[in-house]
């Protein structure tokens, strides 16, 4: 069976975790290392993708400084999304040609990971086939967001779990006019912990992988 | 020329957004460098050069969608581009293999040496592994023992003899030297105890032989503190989730079972866990032999009167609470009424001392030869704990590994505790 290192890195600023991918997708490309799935808590930031519109973002950068609101530009697929706490942000870095050369299949699988762990909660979170996320009851729950380099992936998804949802007021998320919502919102009381240990069980099925955790302080990685 | 066409990232995919070229026509470019970027679904995609040279002819702009195999640039291999460099055009490194095997696959581990059929030098025939082991854990002496199996042959009934025959010449034997090897110890006459030197100067001082019981256990933890480089490591665990799991379930589970649920059998359930993922320290070292053992045999300390012993679980890591628990109970009870069979305190792989039962926060265990780790388990205290900058009352135990720093260094020690702690902190299995 394949191996995936799972590393909760914990509190992590954006662009330290970017770097972190980075370096671990390098090594993930020269077959240094095995899969990786990284979860992080971001502190408060804006980021804009790759084919992210500026109109999407509804202030200003200087005002998101002022709010206390990073504002990055990234190199992911989507539009413009935030991160903060309360939120679960996945980094898996995968080398697809191990699993199935499919970027499509990829986006469902990572669908497919948060839809099943939502299910453990009685959370039904569905597809919509227009645009790539989780969605429940109409309102976004999960963003998707994936960069892929030489089929090795970095960057990924971001679940809401106790997200404080007002702000996403700065941004239209994905570009989209849709709501968001959170567990919290949705009258769960999981917590990160129990979240992200579902999404640890969830992605090994999922993807078919043996999760070994990994607790090395990411500041050794770096 | 070389086309470069648009790639089909998936089964279900006809086309694709060109969103970014990272060359200008005119650039060079090497085989593999990334040339351009294309969007399906969320997914950007960095798509390499398939060739070394020039980029001749970008053909299709950035936020054009076009179908797959569709020809989005040419590169001109002929090295008109003598302009850029004088030197030739570095041969790329070569194309990564499509599937390189995954560096993930771990090593083998070392083959254990046949431990059984080692001679050794002055015993006649081969020796069992537990006869082995038993020499090695009693510091036994296997010339001095008589053997009675087949062919000479000494069986664990031998060593057994051998040693309840040295439990009652211990005392004497401890200053005399070792005798001679022909001297089988069951010929010796049995030395009667030393009388208490008189001491009339100082009558407050009183001297009792030690149980067989303590002998062993002295010769067995100085011996450990002898072999292993003993570090303990000291972690903190949240246990309010098993606390808050165990005040729901104690009332059933004693009606039930018959028996109380205690934090134990979740740390048992946590380190057997734990060890399945760092299989070395569920290991021994044998000479300069790593041996990695199969199955994980979890001893578990036993106070006794003016004593202790450590009977193990077999196979701990597959059993559920209620099993770990109803083990627990049944070894501990039996061990207190001396009922334990002898196989039931061999074999173990690694050990867990509860120490938190007395009140102990943490303390520095010693390590259960041959094993290379213990786990001990502080009380679990409620105190104040800070949960999200908010103060918040928590049920909090501290864990200690020690472990032999021969074999196990800190990094993986440590990885070895989180994995414990991260076990208890979420757990979430609703049953037992």
């Amino acid at each position: 069976m394949r191996k995936c290192e799972f590393r909760d890195l914990g509190r992590m600023d954006y662009a330290s975790a970017l770097e972190l991918q980075r370096r671990l997708a390098e090594q993930r490309k020269r077959g240094e290392i095995p899969d990786q799935f990284l979860v992080v808590e971001h502190p408060h930031v804006i980021t804009m993708g790759r084919n992210g519109r500026a109109e999407h973002l509804l202030a200003p950068p200087e005002l998101l400084r002022r709010a206390g609101i990073e504002f990055h530009h990234s190199d992911r697929g989507g539009d413009v999304t935030y991160h903060g706490p309360g939120q679960v942000v996945g980094y898996p870095i995968l080398d697809l040609r191990e699993w199935k050369r499919d970027v499509v299949a990829y986006v469902r699988a990572i669908e497919q990971v948060i839809i099943d762990a939502l299910a453990v909660w009685s959370v039904r979170g569905e597809r919509d086939p227009k645009a790539t996320g989780v969605w429940v009851d109409g309102k976004k729950i999960c963003a998707i967001g994936v960069h892929i380099s030489r089929w090795v992936t970095t960057h990924g998804f971001a679940l809401n779990v106790d997200t404080d949802l007002r702000y996403f007021q700065y941004i239209v998320p994905c570009g989209l006019h849709k709501p968001v919502t959170s567990l919290r919102e949705l009258g769960c009381a999981a917590s990160r912990a129990e979240v992200v240990a579902e999404l640890v069980r969830q992605f090994a099925r999922v993807f078919d992988v043996e999760m070994i955790e990994q607790v090395i302080a990411c500041k050794e990685i770096v | 020329m070389t086309d470069v066409v648009m790639p089909q990232m998936g089964e279900s995919i006809v086309e694709g957004t060109l969103t970014k070229w990272l060359k200008k026509p005119g650039e060079r470019v090497e085989r593999d460098e990334p040339l351009f970027e294309i969007s399906t679904d969320k997914v950007d995609t960095e798509i390499p050069a398939p060739a070394a040279g020039i980029l001749a002819e970008v053909l299709v702009e950035e936020g054009k969608t076009v179908a797959i195999n569709t020809v989005v640039a040419r590169i001109d291999e002929s090295g008109a581009g003598a302009a850029v460099a004088a030197a030739p055009a570095p041969k790329a490194e070569p194309a990564p293999a499509p599937a390189p095997s995954p560096a993930a696959a771990p090593a083998e581990p070392p083959a254990p040496t046949p431990v059984a059929e080692t001679e050794v030098s002055g015993v006649s025939g081969p020796l069992s592994p537990l006869v082995r082991r038993m020499a090695r854990e009693y510091n036994i002496d296997l010339r001095q023992v008589k053997g009675t199996g087949a062919g000479g042959r000494i069986t664990k009934a031998d060593v057994e003899a051998y040693m309840a025959a040295q439990g009652a010449q211990t005392v004497a034997r401890a200053q005399a030297a070792p005798p001679p090897p022909a001297a089988p110890p069951v010929s010796e006459p049995a030395p009667s105890m030393p009388p208490p030197p008189a001491r009339p100067e100082a009558p407050k001082t009183r001297i009792e032989p030690m149980s067989i019981m303590r002998q062993k256990i002295a010769e067995h933890m100085a011996f450990s503190k002898r072999t292993a480089a003993h570090v303990t490591t000291v972690h903190k665990v949240d246990m309010t989730k098993i606390a808050k799991l165990r005040e729901r379930q104690k009332a059933e589970f004693q009606a039930r079972y018959g028996f109380g649920l205690t934090y134990l059998p979740f740390v048992v359930r946590a380190a057997a866990e734990a060890l399945r993922a760092f299989p070395i320290v569920n290991a021994s070292i044998e000479g300069t032999n790593i041996l990695y053992h199969g199955e994980i045999n979890i001893g578990i300390a036993v106070a006794l009167d003016n004593g202790l012993i450590v009977p193990v679980i077999r196979q701990a890591d597959e059993k559920n609470v209620v099993g770990l628990q109803r083990a627990i109970v049944d070894l501990a009870a039996r061990a207190r009424s001396k009922q334990l069979k002898p196989d039931e305190v061999h074999g173990g792989t690694f050990s867990i001392t509860n120490f938190g039962s007395f009140g102990s926060l943490f303390a520095t265990p010693v390590i259960n030869q041959p094993q290379v780790a213990i786990l001990g388990v502080g009380a679990v205290v409620k105190e104040p704990v800070v949960v999200d900058d908010a103060i918040a009352i928590r049920s909090m135990c501290y864990i200690a590994l020690t472990f032999d720093h021969r074999l196990i260094d800190g990094a993986l020690a440590d990885q070895f505790c989180q994995k414990v702690k991260s076990v208890l902190e979420s757990w979430n299995e609703s049953v037992l």
